[in-house]
Parts: structure tokens; C-alpha cells; sequence
């Protein structure tokens, strides 16, 4: 079957972007919008028929899904085994990461034609959004490792350009600067981390990486470094990387800072995405990781475990809208990585790896809905802040159907598909790991208890007084809430075991109810907490704050990380380091410099009055050199 | 004629015109035209090599033509061209002519100022053209000398001084290198017979190992001030603060890769054993300049000076992936000196065309000037990314051509420094991110800034250049990979042969 045309999903964007950009201020823009949104149409249309024909037509071997390289063309030569290929690979993760990317940058096209309307940069950021759209499309389709990052380096300038796209805003730009230094420097380490793993495997190349029975697999293991084999180190390296764009503990403090940007984007790139291009990299290079370096794994598993609980905590605690949302989507994201980290290859012991690509799917889609209902909400009563929010249900019905539903789904109750999708991942862990288990279980019920808190407390609660009365947005708006409501309800029950697995193969599985029951429990404990607080005004609330006052302050200060690293960056790094080298080049290395031209300069001054010019001073000195002289012959000759 | 000689005499050609110029609009119009036809020919000059490639030469040099000029102390004017000298000719046709249009509303002695300009240019081709030791010594003191009138003149800030040290630093350089090329020369012919001046002849023959040791230094380091080889870097940020815009364009675009081309051209080819051996002292000088060149820009706040630090960092990358010694980061090496010299030329052009309008290149006297002349903010931007390295602009090639070559390199000891400066990536991040932030985002801080009028097509037409070259490089790198690959071989075959 030939998929070639498949290079055409990124292609358009990517021309549209080039055209949009150029043009800018020369064109409507209404025609901006209609040429992105229309674009991005071609490639949602094509990506939906890619996956039909992948899924249902495409040749199996032994019932297994195969990986298809459509395209690929040498672009950098390094060496005749490692140069970068831009291509465009096809297996079962790629196609659904184009099914995610394109249904959600295509709502999210249509959704900005309302909400972006009358403002001053309209064509400017739908050709960000083109250019995220193709980079993020490029990068779920690499071929390669380092085509992946070409396109990870890409997503995080999109990223950048988006976060900081009201520029004047000072608070936008310190966010976007914060975003992408902080992504930087994660990806440095995925840089280092390629450079080790083509050292020891001497290929970038994925399907000769990720071959179970392949050189490349059980090479590096045998070198030690620090007690580790290289290949765990450079698995490691590689996943700090993906810790950086997936907004993991330590390096998530960019997350709530770019909620800065327009809501939309929040929707596409901080929710959807270009956060879970971590999840997706570890998922791509999963044999490896599971194969040659379960070490690598564990910690996987532990950092997202770990970054689950600590973002859902701080959640609790949030009044913005957008930031209790973004500490949501780390404490999900957390879990799609803690469930590549209790997985396993193949067969039975592979549904961490099932649970955790189908649980991106679905939280792709209520995020996004949860993204794009809290920016109909915002474009109501602009304000970010739930204190001046209360009793929006009447006059954005819609919006607060929708919304009703996004929570439902994240807070794991049945059948919505967020229940299906978190079951699965509770599986896994609770055969793998019972701590890992645990932690879970309790995010899961934190998980709907701040859901349920941020839904009453917009929803219901006390009206505040509104200076406009709040109406609803417009079709192009409430549209894609729709949509993707229908999305979040019903995605749960596509087939994910017998479509997407490690191994390709389809699994059976059926629902564990030991597991289940209790999820579901949790989840509704939470919800009835959040009901009793939040429903109608409550003293509650405010006296568990005060009385647990010292955690509590330090959960609303996001546990005073953003402090440490300003400590860092500003104390050790700016002052400590860079200070002192710029002084040191000016005063030590430049001052040496200085110093030898000052000393030239001294000689020649010093010894110029030797020419004076007058007769008298050079009689002088050539008689009494003469007298110094014969006295210094007569002592040597006579004595 | 020869097309090389052409090159150089176009330039010389172009000065002689503007001496019989009337004002000041025929002065930059001779020098447009002159450096137009030079920007043609470097690019048939371009067509020719790769035709004369295809169709099988398979010589090293290309187009080699030879004249004596002083029998009696053997000095020849012997010019030929391989890839890398085709691709820096392309690199500094782009910036003189760019630097022409930058400079088109001089205000004093216009004429004067073209003059110095172009005969600095001619001194420049002249060098890229020559394979002869002495040829190259010749140019490369015509290229040095008129930046001393260039900065001393039309400068500004403390221009007298800068002018002095600048000259004074290289000169010393200048010494050092005469030291070394006449040593090379008077050991041209080990086994007796004649001596010789011509570079290829003297790569056929064996230096003895005490010799090279001897020389080696004089020559790299000789080259390598120009370079901004750490710690002999300091004529930089002050020569280029007080340089006009032109001449810091073409002075960190082209003639910082003097440096570069000469360590490469000649400590490292005609010097292989001892290149070799010491190469080690200034892999930890060059590794560790990278890095620190990036911080010294962080805490800067004169755009020039950032652009300056910034330039010691990156022309620091070009000397470490010439020292690795593997094709791939000899490759990006040479990259780097093309994509480096187009970047900083971008860069000291906006920074030219800034100040122009502000009157200020201290960052934090600006701000929000994106809202003002977005043109010229979305340029810096421009700039700014491919300085960072971003995917699909020249600099992340070069980048990850030096990081990956010298990653597989066998020693620990490369490959650790390699991590060390890769390093570099993030501070370069954040130091070009921070003039961004301020100098372009962020409200408008002066109210007299509202009325800045934003580029005139003589500096649109610089500009768009320079990231037409940008881009092209980024996303083609092919092009120029296969430009001058076949050229390397030579010299990295030689290097590897004594391991």
C-alpha cells in the first residue's frame, strides 16, 4: 500500500505558514483563518484516512501491526551509518498521535476564529499555529531520533512564539523566556543522550533502534559508567528530555507559566500535544527502555508517579482557572509515563504500554475541551480567577454542559472514557507496583475532588456581581466544545487493546473490576468533598486551609520550586558564574593585554629622555661613561 | 583571464572607479555595481566548480594558476580554489555586498570610507584565493591593515583606542604567523632541493616532528588571534563596539574566518604530526572559550558587546571542530565559519540600523521596539534563533555537525569536552532570549520611539539577503555539505594517516 501522500500532512501547514507569515498585515484576516482552518481540514481529512486505510487495510504479518516507512530522504550527511532522514514512519502510535494532533489543531483553528476575533496579531498567530501544527506533525512521524529532535526543537519555538504572542505583555514574555530556556535545557540532555546512544549503537534510525532481536538493542549494556550501563544512561539522558517538554518533575516549572499565552493555545500545545511529545518518545523507544535499560524504566516510572501526586496537590490549592488545569494536565501526564514505567514488552504484560497511549488519546480530548470551556468561560467574564467566578450555569448552558462532561470523564466515572482509559493504567500498576499503585489511587481521587472544586465554583457557588452580563460564545466556538464533549464521551470505547500495543499484536482484555471499584469509589468520594465544599458558598474549605496552614502555603507555593531555580539561575548562575567571567575578561585577560601595551609604554617613556638632543647632557654622559669605564678597566687589569 | 584573479581584481577595479566619483551618490553606486558584478561572479565562480567536479576532476585545487613574481626570493603569486575557498569566496561576496547597502548613508568621507572597504574586501578574496604561502601572508596583511583606518576614522565611542589595540593584537599575531610560515618554508624541503612557497607541495612532503612542534603554535596561534582564540579574544568586543557597522560586518563575518581558514589551511594541513600531538591544549582553550564566551555575553549590556562575546563563543566551536580532527566536525567546522559569518553580520547590520534609530545599543535604555519597526525586530529574531540553534536555520547544521563528529570520536577526553560544550546551547539560549525580551518585547519604553520609521528598502535589501543565505543553509544543507566535502578529504586523511 503506498502512503507516500502522507508527507503532504506536514507540508500544508508548513506552507501555510510560509504564506501566512510572509503576507502578514497584507492580508484579511478572515482569508488567514480560512487558509489555516481550510489547510488544516486537508490534513485532518487525510490523517483520518491514513489511519482507516493503516488500521483496517494495511497488510498484518502474523497479526501484527507493522511499522511502514511512507517517506524518507537523506537530509544531513554525518557519517556513512548516523545522518539525519526527514521521513515519515507509520505504525500504530504515529498514526494515532496524527489523529490527536489533527483533530485537536483543527478545533482549535476553528475555536480561534471567535475567540482570537478584532485582535491585532490575528494572521500572525495562525501562522504560529501552522507552524506548530507542521512541526508537531513532523515530529510524531520522525523516522529517526534525530529527526524527532529536529522537530522537538521546532514545537519548542512554536511554543515559545505562542506563549509570548501578546509580547507586550511583560508577564507573556518573562513566561515564554521561562519556557523555552527551561525546555533548553532539558533538551540539551536529550541532545547528550542521542550523541551516547548513536555512540554505542552507531544508528539514529528507530526501527533498526527498537528491533527486539537487533544489534542495537543488546549492545551498550556490558559498558559500565558509574555503576549503570551506558545504554541506561543514555536512555535516562534521553528521557530528561522528554521530562522537560512533558512538563515532569523537576523541570515542569515552565507548564503554569505558559497558560500566559492565548487560551487556545493552551488548549493545542499545553494540554494536547506538544507536553505529551515526551510520553510519545518514550512509547517510541520503548523496546530499548523495557529491553536493554529496565533501570531507565524505573525511573520513568518513578518520576511520573512522583510528578502525578505532587502536580495534583498543588492543583487543589490554584484559583486560576488555567493553572489548576495545567497542574492537571502534568498530574495526567504523569500518569501515561508512570504506565510506560510498570509495562512491560508484548502480550499481557505490555497493557502499562496500551493504557498509557490510550489514556493520551482520550486526555488529549477532555483536556482540550476542558482548555477550550475554560476559554469560553474567560472570553465571558475576562477574568482567569474562580473567586470572581460563581453561577455561570445559566448563562452559558452550553459551555457548562460540555464542561460537566470534560469533568466527568477526567474524574474516571463510567462509561465515559476517561474511566476506561485510567482502569487500564491502574491495571498495570497495580500488577507491577503496588506503592506506584497507591499513589495513583489517591490522585485519582484528588484528581476529581479539584475537578469537581473548579467545575461548582465557576457552575454554581455564589454569583458575584458582573459588570457585563456573561453571554454565550459564538458557533465557531461552541462548536468545537461539541465536538470534542462527543469526542471525550465516546472515545472510550474504540477498541485501543486490539489497535494499539508494543508489540502490535492485539490484546484481550477485559475489566478487573478489584481495580475498577475502588477507582470508582475514589473518584466518587471526590466528587461528593468537592459537592459539600464548593456547591454553595461553605466556611469549610477556608478552615482546613487554616488549619493545615503551614501545607497548605507551601502547596499554593507550588512548594517554593520556581524560588529554588530563580535562587539558581539568578544567585549561583548569574552572579556566581557570569558576573565573574565578564570581569575576569575585562580585567584579567583583557587587563594582561592592557598591561603589556602599558608596559611598552612605560619602557619607551622611561628611556626617551636618553635623546634629548642636547650636546651638553650626551658630553656628559659619554665623559662620565668613559671615566665609569676606565675605572671598571683599571680595577679588573690591577687587581 | 582566470576567474580567481578576476575576484581580486574586480575589488581593485571598483576602488579606481570610485576615486574618479563625483559625489557621494556616485561613490556608493560604483560600489554597489563593483560589488554586485563580485557577488555574480562568485556565484558562476560557484556553478564553475561544481560543473568542473561533476564532470570528474578530480584535483585538489581547481583553476591552480601560477606566476613568479620575485625569482630570486622564490615568492610566486600562485591562486586555486577547492570547495571551502569557493564556499567562503560565496560567504564574503554576500557580506561586502550586503556591507556596501548598510553603509549607504555614511556620513563623511564617503569616498574614503568605500576605499578603505572594498581594498579591505580585495585583501580578503585575495586570501581565500591564494596556495601559496606568501600570496596568503600578502593578503592577509592588506585585509588587516585598513581596519585601523576603518575603526580610527568612522568609529565611535573610545575609537582611538580600540583602533590601536585591535591593530596592535593582530599585528602581534601577524608576527607570530611570519615566524611559522617562513619555518614552514625553510623546511619545505627536508631532503634538499629546492624550497618552496606553494601549499601543496609542501603537504607532500614530511616536516620533522621537532619542527612542527616548534612551529605549530606560532602558526595556530598566530591564526587563531584573529580567530578569537581564547585568551587572545579581548581586541574583539572593543573593536567591534567602535567599528562602524560595515566593518563590524565584514570584520566578524569574514575576517574573524581568516583565523579559522589559515589554522585549518595551514597549521593543521601542513602541520598534521604536531597538530596531532598538541592539539589537546587548545581543544581545552577552544572547548572551554565556547562556554565562556557564552557567559560573558549573558552579563553584557551593549548589544554590540553581546554580539561580541557571542562571537567568541561560536568562532570558539569553528576552532574545537577543526582540532577534532574527524570529517564530520571538520564539515560543520567550516559550516559554522559560513553560517557564524552571515548570523553576526545580520546581527551588526540590525545593530547598526538600531542605533541609527534610537541612538543607544544599551539594552535596557530600549524596549518594545517590535511594536515599532517590526521589520527590522523580526530580523533579530531571526538572527537570534539561528544563533541558538534553531532546526531549519544554518546554525543548528554547523552545530550538530561539530557536536555528532565529535562525539564519535574515540578518546574519552574529546568526547568529554564535546558534552562541555554542548552546554553552550542553553546559556546561548538564554542570552539571546534576554535582548529579545528586552530590546524587542515588553512595553514601549520611550515615547519618542513611536515615531521611529521602520526600514528603507536599502536595508530591507541587506537584510533579506542575509536570511534568504541563513535559511537556505538551514534547510539545504546538502548543498553545502557536498560543496566541501570532497575537498576534506585530503586533509583529514593526512591527519588521520599518523594515528
Amino acid at each position: 500500500m503506498n502512503f507516500t501522500y502522507t508527507i503532504l500532512i506536514p507540508i500544508i501547514p508548513f506552507i501555510i505558514f510560509l504564506f501566512i507569515g510572509l503576507m502578514n498585515s497584507k492580508i484579511k484576516p478572515s482569508l488567514a483563518a480560512s487558509l489555516g482552518t481550510g489547510g488544516m481540514l486537508i490534513s485532518f481529512i487525510l490523517s483520518y484516512y491514513t489511519a482507516f486505510l493503516y488500521f483496517f487495510k494495511s497488510v498484518k504479518v502474523d497479526g501484527a501491526y507493522q511499522k511502514i516507512i511512507a517517506f524518507n530522504a537523506e537530509w544531513l550527511h554525518f557519517t556513512d551509518k548516523l545522518h539525519i532522514d526527514m521521513g515519515v514512519l507509520l505504525d500504530p502510535i504515529s498514526v494515532m498521535m496524527l489523529i490527536v494532533v489533527s483533530t485537536i489543531s483543527l478545533m482549535v483553528h476553528i475555536y480561534s476564529i471567535g475567540y482570537m476575533k478584532g485582535d491585532d496579531g490575528f494572521n500572525r498567530f495562525y501562522s504560529f499555529l501552522s507552524l506548530f501544527s507542521f512541526s508537531m506533525f513532523g515530529l510524531v512521524v520522525a523516522t529517526n531520533i534525530f529527526q524527532m529532535y529536529v522537530f522537538w526543537e521546532l514545537v519548542g519555538v512554536s511554543s515559545f512564539l505562542l506563549i509570548g504572542y501578546y509580547y507586550q505583555k511583560p508577564s507573556a514574555v518573562a513566561a515564554s523566556k521561562k519556557a523555552f530556556i527551561v525546555t533548553r535545557f532539558a533538551d540539551m540532555f536529550f541532545l547528550i543522550g542521542i550523541l551516547v546512544l548513536s555512540f554505542v549503537t552507531d544508528t539514529f534510525d528507530f526501527i533498526t533502534l527498537t528491533d527486539t532481536t537487533g544489534s542495537a538493542i543488546t549492545q551498550g549494556g556490558s559498558i559500565l559508567f558509574m555503576g549503570m550501563s551506558t545504554m541506561t544512561w543514555a536512555l535516562i539522558l534521553i528521557f530528561i528530555g522528554g521530562a522537560g517538554k512533558s512538563a515532569m518533575f523537576p523541570v515542569h516549572i515552565w507548564l503554569p507559566d505558559a497558560m500566559e499565552g492565548p487560551t487556545p493555545v493552551s488548549a493545542l500545545i499545553h494540554a494536547a500535544t506538544m507536553v505529551v511529545a515526551g510520553v510519545y518518545l518514550v512509547a517510541r523507544l520503548f523496546p530499548i527502555f523495557e529491553i536493554s535499560a529496565p533501570d531507565a524504566l524505573m525511573v520513568v516510572a518513578y518520576v511520573g508517579a512522583f510528578s502525578s501526586l505532587f502536580a495534583a496537590i498543588i492543583a487543589t490549592t490554584q484559583f486560576d482557572i488555567k493553572r489548576v488545569l495545567a497542574y492537571s494536565t502534568m498530574s495526567q501526564i504523569g500518569y501515561m509515563i508512570t504506565a510506560l514505567g510498570v509495562s512491560g514488552y508484548g502480550g499481557h504484560e505490555g497493557v502499562g504500554y496500551m493504557a498509557s497511549m490510550f489514556h493520551l488519546f482520550t486526555h488529549a480530548m477532555f483536556k482540550a475541551l476542558l482548555f477550550l470551556g475554560a476559554g469560553a468561560v474567560i472570553h465571558a467574564v475576562h477574568t482567569n480567577l474562580m473567586t470572581e467566578m460563581g453561577g455561570l450555569r445559566k448563562y452559558l448552558p452550553i459551555t457548562h454542559i460540555t464542561f460537566l462532561l470534560a469533568c466527568l470523564t477526567i474524574a474516571g466515572v463510567p462509561p465515559f472514557s476517561g474511566f476506561f482509559s485510567k482502569d487500564e493504567i491502574l491495571v498495570a500498576a497495580y500488577h507491577h507496583d503496588k506503592v506506584i499503585y497507591f499513589i495513583q489511587m489517591f490522585v485519582a481521587g484528588l484528581t476529581a475532588f479539584y475537578m469537581f472544586r473548579l467545575y461548582f465554583r465557576i457552575f454554581w457557588n455564589t454569583e458575584p456581581h458582573y459588570h457585563h452580563t456573561p453571554h454565550e460564545a459564538p458557533f465557531s466556538m461552541t462548536f468545537p466544545l461539541m465536538f470534542l464533549a462527543f469526542a471525550a464521551v465516546f472515545s472510550g470505547f474504540i477498541p485501543f487493546e486490539k489497535l494499539v500495543t508494543s508489540d502490535g499484536l492485539p490484546l484481550d482484555l477485559h475489566t478487573e473490576w478489584e481495580v475498577a471499584i475502588p477507582a470508582i469509589s475514589v473518584g466518587l468520594i471526590g466528587i461528593i468533598i468537592a459537592f459539600v465544599f464548593y456547591k454553595k458558598e461553605s466556611s469549610i474549605p477556608d478552615k482546613i486551609s487554616q488549619n493545615l496552614r503551614f501545607f497548605y502555603r507551601w502547596a499554593f507555593n507550588k512548594f517554593y520550586i520556581d524560588e529554588l531555580y530563580m535562587f539558581v539561575t539568578h544567585k549561583i548562575i548569574f552572579n556566581g558564574v557570569s558576573r565573574p567571567i565578564a570581569w575576569f575578561d575585562r580585567h584579567v585577560v583583557d587587563g594582561t593585554m592592557t598591561g603589556i601595551g602599558k608596559a611598552t609604554e612605560f619602557t619607551a617613556k622611561s628611556i626617551k629622555g636618553f635623546q634629548s638632543g642636547q650636546v651638553q647632557k650626551y658630553g656628559f654622559v659619554f665623559v662620565s661613561s668613559a671615566i665609569l669605564l676606565a675605572i671598571a678597566f683599571i680595577f679588573y687589569w690591577f687587581y | 583571464m582566470n576567474i580567481l584573479s578576476l575576484l581580486v581584481l574586480v575589488p581593485v577595479l571598483t576602488v579606481a572607479a570610485i576615486l574618479f566619483a563625483k559625489d557621494n551618490k556616485q561613490t556608493r553606486l560604483f560600489s554597489a555595481v563593483g560589488m554586485s558584478i563580485q557577488l555574480i561572479l562568485s556565484a558562476i565562480l560557484v556553478y564553475m566548480y561544481v560543473t568542473e567536479r561533476q564532470a570528474g576532476n578530480m584535483d585538489q585545487m581547481l583553476f591552480v594558476k601560477d606566476f613568479v613574481w620575485f625569482e630570486s626570493l622564490n615568492f610566486h603569486y600562485t591562486v586555486g580554489v577547492d570547495g571551502i575557498s569557493v564556499a567562503m569566496i560565496a560567504l564574503t561576496s554576500v557580506i561586502i555586498f550586503t556591507g556596501v547597502f548598510t553603509s549607504w548613508e555614511v556620513l563623511n568621507l564617503h569616498r574614503e570610507f568605500f576605499i578603505s572597504l572594498i581594498i579591505l574586501s580585495t585583501g580578503v578574496f585575495g586570501f581565500f584565493i591564494s596556495i601559496d604561502l606568501f600570496t596568503m601572508f600578502l593578503f592577509y596583511e592588506i585585509a588587516v591593515i585598513p581596519m585601523y583606518l576603518l575603526i580610527g576614522i568612522w568609529g565611535s565611542g573610545k575609537k582611538e583606542y580600540s583602533a590601536m589595540k585591535l591593530t596592535l593584537m593582530l599585528m602581534a599575531g601577524s608576527a607570530l604567523l611570519m615566524v611559522g610560515l617562513l619555518g614552514i618554508y625553510m623546511h619545505s624541503a627536508p631532503d634538499g632541493g629546492p624550497l618552496t612557497m606553494n601549499l601543496l607541495e609542501i603537504a607532500k612532503v614530511k616536516i620533522p616532528l621537532d619542527v612542527q612542534k616548534f612551529l605549530f603554535p606560532f602558526t595556530f596561534i598566530g591564526f587563531g588571534i584573529l580567530g578569537a582564540l581564547f585568551p587572545f579574544h579581548t581586541w574583539s568586543p572593543d573593536g567591534h563596539a567602535s567599528a562602524p557597522t560595515a566593518v563590524s560586518m565584514l570584520h566578524a563575518g569574514v575576517l574573524m574566518k581568516l583565523g579559522g581558514y589559515g589554522a585549518f589551511r595551514v597549521a593543521m594541513y601542513l602541520l598534521p604530526d604536531a597538530a596531532n600531538e598538541l592539539s589537546w591544549i587548545f581543544l581545552i582553550l577552544t572547548g572551554l572559550s565556547v562556554v565562556y564566551g557564552a557567559f560573558g555575553a549573558v552579563f553584557q549590556k551593549d548589544l554590540k558587546y553581546i554580539n561580541a562575546y557571542s562571537s567568541v563563543s561560536h568562532c570558539g566551536l569553528i576552532l574545537f571542530g577543526i582540532l577534532m580532527v574527524t570529517k564530520t566536525a571538520m564539515t560543520g567546522a567550516i559550516i559554522q565559519m559560513i553560517s557564524h559569518g552571515i548570523m553576526t553580520a545580520l546581527f551588526f547590520a540590525l545593530i547598526g540600523m538600531i542605533y541609527g534609530r534610537t541612538h543607544t545599543r544599551m539594552i535596557n535604555e530600549m524596549g518594545g521596539l517590535m511594536k515599532v519597526i517590526p521589520f527590522l525586530g523580526v530580523a533579530y529574531v531571526i538572527g537570534g534563533l539561528a544563533s541558538l540553534g534553531l532546526p531549519g536555520l544554518s546554525g543548528f547544521v554547523a552545530e550538530m555537525m561539530i557536536f555528532v563528529g565529535s562525539y564519535q570520536h574515540p578518546d574519552v577526553f574529546h568526547r568529554t569536552l564535546t558534552i562541555i560544550a554542548i552546554t553552550a546551547i542553553v546559556i546561548t539560549a538564554v542570552y539571546i532570549l534576554r535582548v529579545v525580551g528586552i530590546l524587542l518585547l515588553g512595553p514601549i519604553k520611550n515615547d519618542h520611539y513611536l515615531e521611529l520609521k521602520d526600514a528603507k528598502w536599502w536595508e530591507r535589501l541587506p537584510i533579506i539577503t542575509l536570511i534568504l543565505s541563513i535559511a537556505a543553509i538551514g534547510v539545504a544543507p546538502f548543498l553545502l555539505v557536498d560543496l566541501i566535502g570532497f575537498s576534506l578529504d585530503p586533509v583529514v586523511e593526512k591527519l588521520l594517516m599518523i594515528h
